[in-house]
């Protein structure tokens, strides 16, 4: 699965990403599953909006959690998302 | 919203299945024998949604409409609509009978998130045979309409010892489908696929075949069409963690309103299964003795009860357990540290001897319709 940090990311079409308020958690939802996110799970795919690459992503981030060494993490997580087919650059 | 139980997590997934009608007369159908009661007493729209608004309002997220076939009821748009505005991911399962362009384009505008279609087989023959009808033509003609919607492709093909050869057609099919998911999971062995198992059960051999081609499929395909493999839970020595735990996560409301931890659990003696027309889903999850029963781990006996893997498989499934060995309580055959897992073992000793043929069969297969249905809630 080859990662392209400079392509703008979006979802698999059947798969979704819903705030719960009930769980207090971001909930990805796709045929016959759910996932229930961990924060920093949640804080990442939630920037997935077809515009953003993973690149502006990190950067995004940097800019919210200042202080947090994370880049490598969320590239790390990108591309794990990215290998599961919630998430993929066309 | 702020009171609930810090110890019980809410529900998440929704199974309404909202009608057991169906055109279909699948072997292996999972609805109960006696399924044909509920025809006089089905919950009504407004019964529906009142349950739907109180599940969602608990948590549940994921909500399956399932049956029976949930097209045999009229408005099943309006359902899909309105889950779809509560907020539910809507899912519709289907055998496709009955999906016409009409309906699949108000399910669209109504927010219905996607299809999965049931498909007995790849070739006619043995699909219009399982399924007692003809109905493999139309299945494809549903299929090219769920493209056309621009909805992702789920096939569910139900194996077994029947139709497990033809795995490499079935694939082939799904792959000129452009099938997104095909979930390729053999029947369990409950309702009329437990009636039916000797014929259902396919060898190991079998079972080894039938990986090697799907191995073969996901290298080729990855991503573009995903597969889903679950072998029979009697091949395996350690029971499949049912459900994610009794009253854990799942939610099942059966055509007459009975809540259910999962679609079998009618059948179990002892507990009393409320109603979604008398109860509000809170009291249901979290208060009834039904829900309870079975939660966490105080009600387990030995060997489940020092194991350290009973948060991993909860024990198994208290269906089989009581199907098998007579009561709930035990734990489920499947696990090799159960004293009654010869009845297991024995089981899979047979479909590995068994040579049938399918013409000396197919008059020994008990069909899933309502005069037998009928004749088993007569007993």
């Amino acid at each position: 699965m080859s990662f392209d940090l400079n392509k703008p990311l979006s979802f698999v079409r059947q798969y979704k990403l819903q705030w719960e308020q009930a769980q207090q958690a971001w909930v990805l939802l796709y045929p016959e599953g759910l996932v229930k996110l961990a924060g920093s799970a949640g804080e990442i795919l939630k920037r997935v909006d077809g515009q953003r690459t993973a690149s502006a992503i990190v950067a995004d981030l940097q800019a919210d959690f200042p202080g947090a060494d994370l880049k490598q993490d969320v590239l790390d997580f990108l591309e794990h998302a990215c290998f599961k087919g919630w998430i993929c650059h066309d | 919203m702020t009171d609930v139980k810090k110890d019980i997590a809410a529900p998440l997934w929704v199974n309404a299945e909202i009608t057991y009608k169906c055109p279909l007369h699948c072997v292996f159908c999972y609805n109960p024998l006696d399924y044909a009661t509920t025809f006089d007493r089905e919950l009504t729209t407004e019964e529906w949604l009142k349950a739907l608004r109180e599940a969602r309002e608990l948590g549940a997220v994921q909500l399956g409409i399932s049956g029976g076939e949930p097209l045999m009821r009229d408005d099943v748009e309006i359902i899909v609509a309105e889950a779809s505005r509560m907020g539910f991911y809507v899912n519709l399962l289907t055998s496709g009978i009955g999906l016409t362009e009409k309906r699949i384009a108000a399910f669209k505008a109504g927010g219905l998130d996607q299809i999965q279609l049931s498909f007995q087989d790849s070739t006619k023959e043995l699909n219009d045979f399982l399924s007692s009808t003809r109905t493999f033509e139309l299945k494809q003609k549903v299929a090219k309409l769920i493209k056309q919607y621009d909805y992702p492709m789920v096939l569910n093909v139900v194996l077994h010892r029947q139709n497990i050869d033809h795995i490499e057609q079935i694939l082939q099919m799904a792959e000129s489908l452009q099938a997104d998911h095909v979930e390729l999971a053999n029947s369990q062995y409950y309702a009329w696929a437990y009636k039916n198992r000797e014929y259902l059960m396919p060898s190991r051999e079998q079972l080894q075949h039938a990986e090697a081609v799907c191995n073969r499929f996901r290298e080729r395909l990855g991503n573009r069409m995903k597969l889903y493999f679950v072998a029979p839970d009697y091949y395996e020595d350690r029971p499949k963690g049912c459900m994610n735990g009794w009253g854990s996560v799942f939610l099942n409301i059966a055509p007459d309103g009975l809540a259910l931890p999962c679609h079998e659990a009618r059948m179990l003696p002892g507990l009393q299964f409320p109603n979604v027309r008398e109860h509000s889903i809170r009291s249901i999850w979290y208060d009834s003795q039904a829900f309870n029963a079975y939660r966490g781990d105080s009600w387990m006996p030995e060997p489940c009860r020092s194991c350290d893997e009973r948060h991993k498989d909860f024990g198994g499934c208290r269906c089989q357990a009581f199907m098998l060995t007579g009561d709930a309580r035990n734990t489920d055959p499947v696990c090799s540290k159960s004293p009654h897992h010869s009845l297991i073992t024995d089981q899979v000793a047979l479909a590995q001897r068994l040579v049938l043929r399918n013409e000396d069969v197919q008059p020994l297969i008990v069909f899933r319709d309502d005069k037998n249905s009928r004749s088993f809630a007569a007993d």
